[in-house]
């Protein structure tokens, strides 16, 4: 909402400087976004008369002239085709900002002659488009006067951020009252005197039923002539940055913007027959003013004539029965809409204009004849003509709209709700300067406050008035003690699933929870799809976090990083439920080429291996207990990816290679390995007990003893480990896999067993019956002892 | 008898361990002339042995320790020569550790999670996919609502049999319903997470991250919103000099509703949080509008309280200095590992919530 400053004083007499309003507005809740002074950027500009102009020696085009700008006789070098001895002119001197030409003007030497300013267009102080020549004053401006002072410019225009609950702010008549109610000034009277109807209104105006307007008030004035309205009211309208268009029109934006109050005027003589709002008849078309053609839904209120629809009411009016300059009748609309409704047919429509914003806010209905009698009377003033009486039309909807409405307020609440202790006298004397009837237990809002619908509204009415600056910083009760640790294992688990990734060379990123339908359809396709994507990238929800950190790798990748290691901590949205997942990409170089290593090593699956297990493990996962499933699905490389679970059912975590086919289908980085952890899978610990089991360490020491089996195809190692292991559970404390290689009999694989004893050294027996119990296992899997 | 120089010559010039065993031997060894002497004891009278054993013994335990000194000092040379021989270049690099990081959006999280756990507030979460009620209704923003219009909503496409489209929620806002919902009161939460609007520009993500804040309980009034927020904002920042405003505003969600600012200044070039140069939009905050409480099944007549939020990655970019919130989302390891943070940068409250 825009507004200069002396628009605001025609509401408000106050000796404020525009810098105290517009700390007042803010301290108020009326946000300044902007405060401009116009004054301020042409302070050093003054009126000055060209005293000579002679032909600039050196160039044909150049003058040198004498200026007098209040301080005597000044060189200044001028292009300008207008300037000429005896003209006043606006001149800049040494040290001006120059606006239009964004430069600042310095002493300089034009072609060998010194030129000390400059005389200015109008283009170059912004003050228009004109730049044929200099700004031309009549013959009485005062020379050496401020410019802006000469030409009325120093208005300060005020763009205040109106919160959607405050429509009567949209008008300068609120915000004069709320500076009013803040003591920043005196709200003036305001009365509309009735204007006597001359004859009585011939176009009939009916209102439906459940149309979405509940009131329009109709008058014609004939006679009038319609032309350019006047210079101050165009500087007005210019001012907030509305263009003017014709008196007529001018006239209902004037009164949008004083008086929060959209009005519409029709060309009578382009009406057939009278005016209806009603519903709109599925299908119909209308061209708008904004030379746009619409189609009425079928609830939409709909201003139409015998022709059709001609409006969407308080929305938008239509071109055909719009004023031009032939206009001569014109019938003046002041209407009532439902808020609601005019919120929905513009949303529909995505329609957003000055009157829409109003009434869909709610506009005050109580105001509706005043308003009537006031355009009435600026129309007469700036057009002529002649008046009719007024037709007021209603529907059922209309005394609900007018009928006092009594909020309930306790004077107390402001104390036990803001923290503030007002005065019930000051508490009361705030309210009614707002506009509001106070009575003993609450309160009637005035019309123009249709937000008020509770007591907590009242109590931010004197608590925003009163000051917010004004409320005591009370601290929260302390519980006694330290603070209590307040995390879920859930929340602790991704702490520490993060930090451990970093601690492991990993780099978080976060990507975007939305993917391409191509990304996810690779990944088994998305189940939630967005209706208004912004994009055809962004479109639906990640049923992986995979997608997103590919593309990340890539351009990693594509910029020239030699090795690319990205986790993400994050959702997959599946039908069921949002799953929380680490994600893990590893692309290019696993090891870096290095003269202890030799050649750089590109990431394999085994690296994907190692992170997925570093991270079960910090998230508390049985890892001795997982089992490796191979193939972890489509998107992954069948032979070299598998899943980690307890069982086939419970599945923690997947890694491996991606399949080689996601290169083409993505643009994948090759080779690129991978991990997810399904945190929410993850079981949680039997139990949470700080104190540890008991535990001595063992006094005897550990044996080890190491056996090579040659395996047939196809057998895991890990199977082959697990079945050593159980060859004796009590005794042997691990088997550890530390050679593989192929021989001429097949893959040899060696193992070192630890056996730990108890109580006792083993005896050679023993240990001689433990490895024969290990072989034996082995040899079930088709294993054989190397000799 | 004292061993002659000759003997005593002969030891100390042996030039290498060898020579130096040879003398040993020619010595010590079963037909040396010391163990010759040695033996000779045996054969002598008993006046004659207690003269001169003591002196034999004393020559062989002289000679003996002539020699053993002698290898030390050969032995001492043979190391320091082998030693010489043993030179590496210490200036050859060692691998390079891997940089790892954390993302700075998840270590502004940690960092308000260890603040608000002081102040007694647990953290809850929700889903991201929300129904409309969630994230509009039970919020106070009814139907045609204009604040409705006013957060550009991402909704999904209804799947079957559902009437309603669901929407990304557009703010954590309904994690505060679902929280009064399944606790009873007092209630202290705050709610961090992913957010959704359709905006994209500069300045604009349409995926961001908020933190919500709640307190729920018999007396909480606006006095206790603004000392929450500073005590919040002069621990997050780490300065004493943090100023703060609030100003009157509007939310469906609560009433009375204000707006908070914090006041900066212009360090190096930089807007930093502190001082009162100017003041900067950081929560928005507000006492829990009664109809919000009541469609949660609390009586407003009994309980009341205050919500705040405020985004967690412009909070990051203001503590830490980033400026372009486009670069969050891009996965960047260059700008990941500038920005982000190291393991075990975990804020603490000894320690410091800032790293």
């Amino acid at each position: 909402m825009k507004f200069t400053l002396s628009w605001l004083n025609d509401h408000l007499e106050t000796d404020a400087s525009f810098a105290e309003i517009a700390a007042t507005l803010t301290n108020i809740g009326l946000e300044v976004e902007e405060v401009v002074d116009p004054a301020e950027a042409l302070a050093p500009f003054r009126v000055a008369r060209v005293l000579t102009a002679e032909k600039h020696p050196q160039a044909d085009k150049l003058q040198v002239l004498t200026v007098d700008a209040g301080d005597g006789a000044v060189q200044v070098v001028c292009g300008a085709p207008n300037a000429r001895a005896g003209m006043l002119g606006v001149f800049g001197p040494p040290g001006a900002y120059i606006p239009g030409s964004d430069l600042t003007l310095k002493v300089a030497a034009i072609r060998g002659v010194e030129s000390r300013g400059m005389m200015c267009s109008a283009r170059e102080l912004q003050l228009g488009e004109d730049h044929s020549g200099i700004v031309e004053l009549p013959g009485d401006a005062p020379v050496g006067t401020a410019y802006t002072d000469y030409a009325g410019l120093g208005d300060p225009v005020f763009d205040v951020n109106v919160t959607p609950n405050r429509q009567d702010c949209m008008g300068v008549r609120g915000i004069a009252r709320d500076l009013a109610a803040a003591r920043l000034g005196t709200l003036n009277q305001q009365t509309f005197e009735p204007v006597q109807g001359r004859f009585d209104n011939p176009v009939p105006i009916r209102v439906e039923e459940d149309s979405g307007c509940a009131a329009f008030a109709g008058r014609l004035i004939r006679g009038v002539r319609n032309g350019p309205s006047p210079d101050w009211l165009q500087q007005r309208l210019k001012a907030v940055g509305l263009r003017p268009i014709s008196a007529l029109v001018d006239v209902t934006n004037f009164f949008s913007v004083d008086q929060a109050r959209p009005l519409h005027v029709y060309d009578a003589a382009k009406l057939q027959g009278g005016i209806v709002a009603r519903l709109g008849h599925g299908g119909e078309r209308f061209l708008a003013l904004n030379d746009k053609e619409y189609t009425t839904a079928a609830d939409d209120c709909v201003i139409g004539d015998d022709s059709g629809a001609i409006g969407l009411g308080g929305v938008i009016g239509g071109e055909g029965t719009g004023v031009d300059e032939q206009t001569s009748d014109v019938l003046l609309e002041c209407a009532w809409f439902l808020p609601e409704r005019i919120a929905a047919t513009g949303r529909r429509h995505q329609i957003v204009t000055d009157a829409r914003a109003r009434f869909e806010r709610g506009v005050d209905p109580l105001a509706l004849e005043a308003m009537v009698e006031a355009a009435t009377r600026m129309i007469l003033d700036l057009c002529g003509g002649e008046p009719s009486t007024v037709t007021l039309a209603r529907s059922e909807e209309w005394p609900r709209a007018v009928r006092p409405r009594f909020v309930p307020f306790r004077r107390e609440r402001v104390k036990s709700l803001a923290g503030i202790d007002v005065p019930p006298a000051e508490q009361e004397d705030i309210l009614s300067r707002l506009g509001f009837r106070v009575q003993p237990d609450g309160v009637v809002p005035p019309g123009w406050r249709s937000d008020i619908d509770g007591e907590a509204d009242l109590v931010e009415e004197v608590a925003r008035i009163h000051g917010y600056d004004k409320v005591p910083a009370t601290p929260l009760e302390r519980a006694p003690g330290v603070a209590r640790a307040t995390a879920t294992r859930a929340q602790l688990v991704e702490r520490r699933l993060r930090r451990t990734a970093a601690s492991r060379g990993l780099n978080e990123a976060v990507t975007w929870s939305f993917i391409s339908e191509q990304e996810a359809a690779v990944f088994g396709g998305g189940e939630w799809q967005l209706a208004n994507p912004i994009s055809e990238d962004l479109k639906i929800m990640r049923p992986s976090l995979l997608p997103g950190l590919l593309a990340a790798a890539r351009r990693n990748l594509d910029r020239g990083a030699a090795s690319v290691r990205l986790f993400e901590v994050g959702r997959r949205y599946l039908g069921d439920a949002e799953h929380s997942t680490l994600s893990l990409i590893l692309a290019g170089q696993s090891r870096a080429r290095h003269w202890q290593t030799g050649k750089a090593r590109p990431v394999d699956a085994f690296d994907a291996k190692a992170e997925a297990m570093a991270l079960l493990e910090a998230a508390g996962a049985p890892v001795a207990n997982l089992q490796v499933f191979p193939d972890a699905g489509p998107t992954w490389h069948p032979g070299r990816s598998a899943r980690l679970g307890l069982g086939p059912k419970t599945i923690v975590a997947s890694f491996g290679e991606l399949h080689p086919g996601l290169r083409k289908r993505l643009n994948a980085p090759a080779g690129a390995v991978a991990a997810e952890i399904f945190l929410d899978a993850i079981p949680a610990p039997r139990s949470a007990e700080r104190a540890r089991q008991a535990f001595t360490p063992p006094f005897l020491q550990a044996v080890t003893r190491d056996f090579a089996f040659l395996v047939p195809e196809g057998l895991a190692a890990d199977a082959l480990a697990r079945a050593m292991r159980g060859a004796n559970k009590a005794a042997i404390t691990s088997v550890r896999l530390f050679d593989r290689f192929d021989t001429a009999d097949g893959l040899s694989l060696a193992f070192e067993v630890t056996l730990q004893p108890v109580e006792k050294s083993f005896t050679d027996e023993q240990i001689a019956d433990v490895s024969h119990r290990i072989v034996a296992a082995a040899e079930k899997l088709g294993a054989r002892l190397r000799g | 008898m004292a061993a002659d120089q000759t003997t005593l010559d002969a030891i100390a010039g042996a030039g290498d361990l060898a020579a130096l065993d040879a003398v040993r031997v020619r010595l010590l060894g079963k037909s040396g002339e010391v163990t010759a002497k040695l033996k000779s004891v045996g054969s002598m009278d008993a006046d004659t042995r207690a003269a001169e054993a003591p002196k034999i013994h004393a020559l062989r335990e002289q000679v003996t320790a002539a020699i053993a000194e002698r290898k030390a000092a050969l032995e001492d040379d043979e190391l320091e020569r082998k030693l010489a021989t043993e030179r590496i270049d210490l200036s050859l690099p060692v691998p390079e550790a891997r940089q790892g990081s954390v993302h700075p959006v998840s270590q502004v999280m940690d960092e308000l999670a260890e603040i608000f756990a002081d102040l007694g507030f647990s953290v809850a979460e929700g889903p991201e996919i929300e129904s409309q009620w969630y994230n509009f209704t039970a919020l106070n923003m009814p139907e045609n609502h204009p604040a409705r219009a006013m957060q550009d909503t991402f909704y999904l496409e209804p799947r079957e049999g559902e009437t309603e489209a669901r929407v990304l929620r557009t703010h954590t806002s309904p994690v505060q319903i679902r929280t009064m919902e399944r606790t009873p009161p007092p209630i202290r939460i705050i709610a961090p997470g992913r957010v959704y609007r359709s905006d994209s520009d500069a300045t604009h993500t349409p995926m961001f991250h908020q933190i919500e804040g709640l307190v729920i309980d018999r007396n909480i009034t606006l006095g206790h919103l603004k000392w929450t927020l500073e005590t919040f904002l002069k621990a997050f920042f780490e300065r004493d000099d943090v100023a703060m405003r609030m100003r009157p505003s509007y939310f469906p969600f609560t009433e009375p509703s204000a707006e908070v600012d914090v006041g900066y200044s212009i360090e190096k070039g930089r807007r930093v949080v502190g001082g009162q140069q100017g003041w900067m939009e950081v929560l928005g905050s507000g006492m829990v509008h009664p109809r919000v409480l009541a469609n949660c099944g609390l009586d407003p007549d009994e309980w009341q309280g205050f919500a705040f939020g405020t985004g967690v990655d412009r909070l990051a970019m203001l503590k830490y200095g980033m400026d372009d919130l486009r670069a969050f989302f891009d996965g960047d390891i260059r700008w990941l590992k500038h920005y982000g943070f190291r393991a075990l940068d975990v804020p603490t409250l000894s320690g410091g919530v800032g790293a």
